[in-house]
């Protein structure tokens, strides 16, 4: 044991708070994310006795029925990932790089994907190419349009998840040096050939990221291939189908390490392989700014570009918006609250509860969150690696994989937690930690460490100093894990399905069900009031995060905007 | 860090200098408790802190970059050490406000951080270390962000607070000018190691070894043998103030250089009493003279013999000028080494042309001698 070690124990130990933190997040680690991986590693390599045995994953392995999903799941994946990134780098590009007009516009609409319920594109799809679609009957006047498949999943998937591309590539491109295009420019090379030369190159890192963070969400999807997949089955729906349709909970089990495999592996690829080789300038100074292209050759074409996208996005929305309103989509378009109704008597109780579990798990998740980078990122104890490794594992692991292993670990004793409001609340917070992380610990690097260090020489604790300076500091990375923690809780789908009860039904579950039932319109107007709750919480969240910096001091007058 | 003692006295401000990464913000550091010595102690007060936390230490620091709070208003800042504490309303007012009005802030208290100037965040910074009393005040490189005129004024307005509050300080920094304004005393640290310890003068005029006459300011080194005492023959009384300094009282010795002999009047307490030596020369102590104008080459070795200092002691070749306005500098090529030589208010003299053959005058009551081998000094 090196003598670093040795003190950064005996400093552990003389802080019993640290201590009490360190302890009770690897305590959660353990429990919430490792455990039940464990188990279904363990009952996939068991057979009913308990002893060891490979007769389950050879019969999984060797047979065509399982060997279709995951092939299935990757083409989809890769799929997904080249046409949203190809999207969202256009995108990123039009918006850093030039000066085309409506860019807050633009940059309101790749958000929308991100917080809305799951579903909504699905449904769209069906509204507009399905048998009694707008398009396919009304307008192309076409009678057997089958709009299950591969086609319309990677359609909606490509939307859903051209965002993450977009946010991905924006950090990458807006943070490249300016200087070294300016460079190329200064030495006589054309705007073209500085984007092939330079530009492009440089943006590698950023595009490989962003394919496989496409990739991971669009093997983990389980909303989409569920409602509007088809014959074309994926491992995900699979696996859920698997367990509860067949009750062969190994061959589910198997299923899920078939899914989890490929999502670890390209999330240690993009985190640890493509962090090493980025080309972003990390130096917290604000980069001066750039001269945007004004070149029309350039910018229209782009902006034609954006706009087609802003419409397609606008159109699927919009087309559930009045879809909630109308009484028989297709057939009768005349007006109606009937669904609505609907929504507020029937689907009144799991609409209650998706809120109220949000709500509990939102302020766990983002604390948890900033308090995991607060101590990966400023303190020194042993394990810390492994601390933000795992926490950060649960990016990676499909929601199937997780509702699968806390069926597993959690449904015998010593804990017997399923179909309670506390295992789905675990669920909900370790799910959604990733992203209070990740902000947080990019916040703090930029944060000069000798601001804390000023706090705890003026006699102040290390919770003190926590938070009321820490966390304040952290004001907008905590926000954006909050809100990201509410959104994900309430449009969460694949890990819940596993883990809802009757006592504990979910609204995401219950439009599942209005689709498995075809009652298309009623699962509109449910998700047309998820889009209101969730909106209004984004904006109770930001009024609550902005009490939070200013509180309880005496002469702070006015907001700390330029932190 | 290896074998680091230092003994600062109350109220005294201790200032260590060192080229980077010669572990001066590290013992910086330790002292606050950011850092954990293997071995050792450090006492504060008579009491063993090496195992306190550094917020129960009873320090407080100002940081390079000032690490001001950026979300609290400036009367927050300083504030903040005292809510900490936990202090009576009406005590953290009267003491903040007290602490905010000596380093002019009061009409700015409401603003933020951000809103102000460098030097206005640097006395926040100041306000907020000082207003908690601290037993010890330690400073890590608080001027090396402002331009260099604010850092000035700065220098000279920090020393005074802290001579009027008489708190016992520490200072760390790599510019020696600023270490030779505000220091009681200079530790000099390379490679973990202190080099020296002395006031800013004892330093400056008695250097203990190569790199710290080096380091502060900068030197001729010129080899030379020393043949032995030359006490009886010069009068050491002719210069009071000297005496100072303890080392002042050194014996003179005399030297052999370029064949010639001379006489050095305060050598050091490092001299060496015989054999190989390097003598140190500041540029200032060197004054040159064109050829001819001097006394005839004859003369020089009777006028050595004498020990008078206003003949040129060795022969060069102007290889450089450099005009400075206040100084002029020359580098000069000798037989023996290399020299820099700075010639004050140069306009007022007669400025020599690069290419010229020069005497050079030494005023070795300044000069002093160092062991040739310095590895030799520190075993």
């Amino acid at each position: 044991m090196s003598e670093k070690t040795r003190f950064s124990i005996a400093h552990l130990v003389r802080d019993p708070v640290l201590l009490f933190l360190v302890l009770l997040v690897f305590t959660g680690l353990i429990l919430f994310i490792l455990f039940p991986l464990y188990k279904i590693f363990v009952y996939s390599i068991t057979n009913n006795e308990g002893r060891l045995s490979f007769r389950a994953a050879i019969d999984i392995f060797t047979s065509k029925a399982y060997a279709r999903p995951l092939g299935n799941s990757m083409l989809l994946g890769i799929t997904t990932g080249v046409l949203a990134t190809l999207i969202g780098y256009i995108f990123a590009y039009a918006l850093t790089r030039t000066d085309i007009p409506l860019k807050g516009f633009f940059r309101t609409i790749a958000t929308i994907p991100i917080i809305s319920p799951p579903f909504i594109l699905s449904l769209s799809m069906i509204f507009l190419f399905g048998r009694n679609g707008l398009i396919t009957r009304k307008l192309l006047g076409i009678e057997d349009a089958n709009v299950y498949g591969m086609h319309s999943l990677v359609v909606v998937q490509t939307i859903s998840f051209f965002p993450i591309a977009y946010l991905t590539l924006t950090g990458t491109l807006s943070k490249l040096n300016p200087a070294v295009e300016d460079a190329a420019l200064n030495l006589g090379a054309s705007k073209a050939r500085i984007f092939r030369t330079v530009t492009l190159p440089l943006s590698v890192p950023g595009i490989l990221s962003s394919l496989l963070l496409v990739f991971i969400q669009s093997m983990e999807d389980f909303s989409n291939p569920a409602v509007i997949s088809g014959s074309f089955s994926t491992l995900s729906v699979e696996a859920y189908r698997t367990i509860t349709g067949m009750y062969d909970m190994r061959g589910g089990s198997l299923m899920a390490l078939m899914l989890l495999a490929p999502t670890l592996l390209a999330f240690v690829l993009q985190k640890y392989w493509l962090a090493g080789k980025s080309f972003v300038t990390v130096t917290g100074k604000p980069t001066t700014a750039r001269a945007q292209s004004r070149d029309p050759k350039l910018i229209w074409p782009l902006f034609a570009f954006c706009m087609l996208v802003a419409t397609i996005i606008i159109l699927f929305y919009g087309t559930v918006l009045v879809g909630a309103f109308v009484k028989i989509w297709g057939i009768n378009f005349s007006f109606t609250w009937n669904h609505f109704k609907y929504v507020m008597t029937l689907g009144w109780q799991p609409l209650r509860n998706s809120v109220i579990l949000a709500l509990a798990s939102t302020p766990i998740a983002g604390l948890l969150g900033m308090i995991i980078a607060f101590l990966v990122v400023r303190k020194e104890f042993p394990g810390k690696r492994a601390m933000e490794f795992v926490s950060m594992l649960t990016f990676a692991v499909p929601g199937t994989v997780v509702g699968i292993g806390y069926i597993l670990a959690f449904n015998d004793k010593p804990f017997m937690w399923t179909g309670s409001a506390f295992l789905l609340i675990m669920a909900f917070t370790f799910r959604n930690m990733p992203v209070g992380i990740e902000s947080g610990t990019s916040t703090l690097i930029q944060i000069d460490r000798s601001i804390e260090e000023a706090s705890t020489i003026l006699g102040a604790t290390g919770a003190v100093t926590f938070r009321r300076i820490s966390l304040p500091m952290l004001k907008q990375a905590f926000f954006s894990g909050l809100v990201y923690s509410f959104v994900r809780a309430m449009t969460a789908v694949s890990a819940v399905i596993f883990l809802i009860s009757p006592r504990w039904n979910l609204a995401t579950i219950s439009i599942f069900s209005l689709f498995e039932a075809s009652k298309y319109s009623d699962a509109a107007a449910y998700i047309v009031v998820m889009i209101v709750i969730i909106v209004v919480a984004i904006g109770g969240l930001n009024l609550v995060v902005g009490l939070l910096g200013n509180s309880g001091t005496v002469a702070s007058g006015g907001n700390s905007e330029r932190t | 860090m290896n074998d680091v003692n230092l003994e600062i006295q109350a109220g005294e401000l201790v200032t260590i200098l060192g080229p980077s990464g010669c572990g001066k913000t590290t013992t910086l550091r330790m002292i606050a408790g950011f850092e954990y010595p293997t071995s050792g102690s450090i006492l504060i007060g008579g009491r063993d802190v090496a195992m306190i936390p550094p917020n129960k230490r009873g320090l407080s620091m100002v940081f390079q970059s000032y690490a001001l709070f950026p979300h609290l208003s400036i009367y927050e800042n300083v504030a903040y050490g005292l809510r900490v504490q936990r202090l009576p309303a009406q005590e953290i007012r009267e003491r903040t406000e007290r602490a905010l009005e000596l380093m002019q802030l009061t009409s700015m208290a409401r603003r933020f951080p951000s809103q102000v100037s460098g030097g206005q965040q640097q006395r926040i910074a100041l306000a907020r270390a000082i207003v908690i009393e601290p037993s010890v005040l330690l400073f890590d490189e608080p001027l090396s962000n402002l331009d260099a005129k604010l850092r000035e004024y700065m220098r000279d307005e920090l020393r005074k607070l802290q001579k009027r509050l008489g708190i016992t300080s520490l200072y760390v920094t790599h510019d020696q000018s600023e270490a030779m304004a505000i220091s009681d005393r200079i530790v000099i640290m390379k490679d973990g190691c202190i080099q020296q310890v002395g006031t800013p003068r004892e330093i400056y005029a008695y250097p203990h070894s190569k790199f710290v006459a080096d380091f502060m300011g900068k030197a001729n080194f010129i080899n030379v043998n020393v043949l032995g005492m030359a006490g009886e023959a010069i009068g050491l009384g002719s210069r009071e103030s000297a005496g100072e300094i303890a080392e002042a009282a050194e014996l003179a010795v005399r030297i052999e250089m370029g064949g010639r002999q001379f006489i050095v009047p305060r050598p050091g307490a490092v001299a060496p009493k015989t054999g190989k030596a390097l003598l140190v020369v500041r540029p200032e102590a060197l004054k040159l003279v064109p050829l001819g104008e001097s006394a005839g080459e004859t003369n020089l070795s009777a006028e050595i013999a004498r020990g008078s200092s206003g003949i040129p002691a060795l022969k060069g070749r102007i290889d450089r000028f450099t005009y400075f306005g206040n100084i002029a500098r020359y580098e000069v090529s000798t037989e023996n080494a290399p020299l820099l030589i700075e010639s004050y208010n140069p306009d007022a003299s007669q400025i020599l042309e690069e290419g010229a053959s020069v005497g050079i005058i030494i005023d070795f009551e300044s000069a002093r001698l160092l062991p040739a081998d310095e590895r030799e000094l520190r075993a």
